[in-house]
């Protein structure tokens, strides 16, 4: 047998890039790491370590102290450290069914938000899409104007218009239509125009965004395949469409389910939902452990939804 | 050789009392104020493979899209079989489009694809079944019935596109720029697929290209499209052979093209005079004796040899080679004439050059000459 590794050709010497170039090089990995890393650590500081002292203060008792909270580690001396992990916070609010009431009534008002939007949004989201070159933008604009004015402003504008002694009532009377003025104002159909309108441009952005991706041409061949236009939007468009649905619908519901100021200043008493509940456990009742718990279950709660986002997400991704 | 004397297969020819399957009379579209399609007139007969030829923008696409009705006309008729279409919507008309971008469904399988429109007529399944599958089996996609569009290569979505299209069996098959998305080799296979296809099923095809080697090896029957008019219609030998103007000429192939004055017109030969020779026709033309006319010859219709001689007499003049271009199966010359005028000539290398002097290199002399039939007289 010959010895084959004298064949062998030999190794191409590793070309030495000047030392400024490497120094160069050095510098620029170093700037890929710290750009993925930054991510990661707003993560951290600004999501999991808030998260985390929560979860902590909803397994600790109330205590007449500054913070009002008993600590989870305590020394009792001679080196032993004690975890005491207080779970009647939780049993507190699964036995009152006050906090289960008004969990499920805070989910059915944004579920039926929720569709309002998407019922208004989607016809809206469309029309901007097909709507002419100069008209566009505009529309656009108007849908993000909103943004440009104070939440607080635009929903105590609200107030003045649903009052008794409000824009809408006085109109009303002074047409001759009522006698007496409508309540709106502290109702449930004052909240869900309040949601419906503050949360609208959540949904309508994402569904335009879906919307203007489609190809016009596949209306077009279903039309040419004999499909009437409400056959053609239900077996094309529709499904097309149900990565916006999904994101816009995740938009408007999961904030809407923990909103507080539009059920507070609306609704007033009227209405419960789990956002006020939680306000007042925290600031008036000063009762910070139960607060945390109501927080940790509505997280929970709306993980849920989350995680179906993600997964559609994924599939969406995967198609492209 | 003569217009008339075409092949057979001509139902433009035979069924001249019958009634054309589409009747396009002084149809118009404008797009503000630009004309797209300008007042035109166009029989299409049953069995056809009808190619619209021409540049973007010259309408052919335009005219494709009324057809199918996805635009409205703003004059004129379109009747297929017999029926107006002005009040007759894209989905209830007699006709299929397989688009450019194939507009495949992306969130249905090929089967889905396939079966849509037949399940918006309401076959019944088990006919539906049968006729998707026949129609997978023609453009051999049965083993990607259960595949995404985005699962397909570009060849098989082109299939996918014409199965979806064909399995209505529509009266009338629209195909916009039916192979512009595949690459070059893939397309010219395609090419013959698509006519023998067509031959199969039997139904009409309106095919849009921009490919005039395209339109020649598919249509039966074509038309040149520009700045949205018809600038002839006839089949792929009439055009190329017989060009009426300088643009279809030039459009279709190449052509040498130059100007001339008519001295002698007999009724079965022509002669013009031009500034390098005198060119003789040999079969008779509607011109007048003195008025200008146009010239043209195919670069293949161009004989070349070494000469020294200055040539006389009709149809040949001598030249000097300016460029030669190899080609491989053919070669390319550029030919100075007399008056400072180029001509391209192109010859098959029939033989391998065994001897440098044979080879016809820079700056030889040499002549051209040509048939009496080759020329051809252009009034525009």
């Amino acid at each position: 047998m010959t010895d084959f590794t004298e064949d062998m050709p030999e190794p191409l010497p590793v070309k030495q890039l000047p030392i400024s170039r490497q120094f160069m090089r050095r510098i620029q990995n170093s700037w890929r790491q710290i750009v993925t890393v930054v991510p990661f650590l707003w993560l951290l500081v600004f999501f999991l370590a808030p998260f985390f002292i929560v979860a902590k203060i909803s397994l600790a008792e109330l205590a007449i102290a500054s913070p009002p909270f008993t600590s989870l580690i305590e020394w009792t001396g001679d080196g032993i450290m004690t975890i005491r992990l207080v779970f009647d916070n939780f049993v507190y609010i699964w036995e009152d069914s006050l906090y289960f009431d008004t969990y499920l009534n805070s989910l059915k008002i944004s579920a039926t938000s929720t569709f309002l939007c998407l019922l208004f949004g989607y016809p809206i989201a469309y029309a901007i899409v097909r709507s002419g070159p100069v008209a566009k933008p505009l529309l656009l604009f108007a849908i993000i104007l909103p943004f440009w004015t104070s939440f607080l402003l635009r929903v105590y504008s609200w107030m003045g218009l649903l009052a008794d002694q409000g824009t809408i009532n006085n109109l009303l009377m002074a047409l001759g239509i009522v006698d007496e003025p409508i309540r709106m104002l502290y109702t449930e159909f004052a909240v869900y125009i309040g949601i419906v309108y503050t949360y609208m441009p959540f949904m309508i952005l994402p569904l335009y965004a879906n919307m203007e991706k489609l190809d016009n041409s596949l209306n077009e061949a279903a039309a040419d395949l004999g499909s009437r236009p409400t056959n053609t939007f239900f077996k094309v468009t529709l499904p097309l469409t149900m990565p916006g649905i999904v994101a816009g619908s995740l938009l408007v519901f999961i904030p809407a389910t923990g909103e507080y100021v539009i059920p507070d200043l609306l609704g007033g008493g009227n209405v419960q939902m789990i956002g006020r509940v939680l306000y007042n456990e925290f600031s008036r009742n000063s009762d910070w452990p139960v607060a945390a718990a109501v927080a940790i279950v509505l997280l929970i709660i709306l993980v849920l939804p989350i995680m179906v986002f993600q997964h559609y997400q994924g599939k969406a991704s995967e198609e492209q | 050789m003569t217009v008339s004397t075409t092949v057979s297969a001509a139902p433009w020819l035979e069924q001249k009392e019958q009634q054309p399957l589409v009747q396009i009379r002084g149809v118009t579209k404008k797009y503000g104020e630009v004309t797209a399609v300008d007042n035109v007139d166009l029989d299409i007969y049953k069995g056809e493979l009808f190619c619209l030829l021409g540049g973007s923008g010259c309408g052919k696409s335009t005219l494709l899209r009324m057809l199918a009705g996805f635009e409205d006309l703003n004059a004129g008729t379109i009747t297929i079989d017999g029926v107006d279409m002005a009040d007759v919507p894209a989905y209830e008309r007699p006709t299929n489009m397989m688009f450019q971008s194939y507009a495949l469904f992306p969130h249905m399988t090929v089967e889905k694809n396939v079966a849509f429109g037949l399940e918006q007529d309401h076959v019944p399944k088990f006919d539906l079944a049968d006729r998707v599958h026949d129609i997978l089996k023609l453009v051999e996609l049965e083993d990607f019935k259960k595949r995404k569009p985005k699962q397909l290569s570009g060849g098989q979505r082109q299939r996918v596109a014409l199965a979806r299209a064909l399995v209505k069996r529509p009266k009338l098959l629209l195909l916009d720029e039916p192979l512009a998305a595949l690459d070059k080799k893939l397309r010219k296979q395609t090419q013959f697929e698509l006519a023998n296809i067509q031959d199969k099923v039997g139904v009409t095809f309106i095919v849009v290209t921009h490919d005039q080697e395209e339109a020649m090896t598919l249509s039966s029957r074509m038309a040149v499209m520009d700045a949205g008019r018809f600038k002839q219609i006839g089949t792929p030998t009439e055009i190329y052979e017989f060009p009426e103007s300088r643009f279809v000429a030039d459009f279709i192939g190449s052509a040498n093209i130059f100007e001339g004055r008519v001295t002698e017109d007999g009724a079965d030969h022509v002669r013009v005079e031009t500034e390098f020779c005198e060119v003789f026709v040999d079969h008779g033309h509607s011109v007048k004796v003195g008025s200008k006319i146009w010239v043209a010859l195919r670069p293949e219709k161009i004989r070349l040899e070494k000469s020294d001689e200055v040539a006389e007499g009709p149809n040949q003049t001598s030249a000097i080679i300016d460029d030669v271009g190899y080609l491989g199966e053919t070669s390319i010359y550029k030919v100075r004439l007399p008056n400072d005028e180029v001509f391209d000539v192109t010859m098959p290398n029939q033989s391998r050059p065994t001897h440098a002097t044979q080879r016809l290199t820079w700056e030889d002399k040499v002549k051209i000459s040509w048939d009496p039939s080759s020329a051809m007289l252009l009034h525009s």
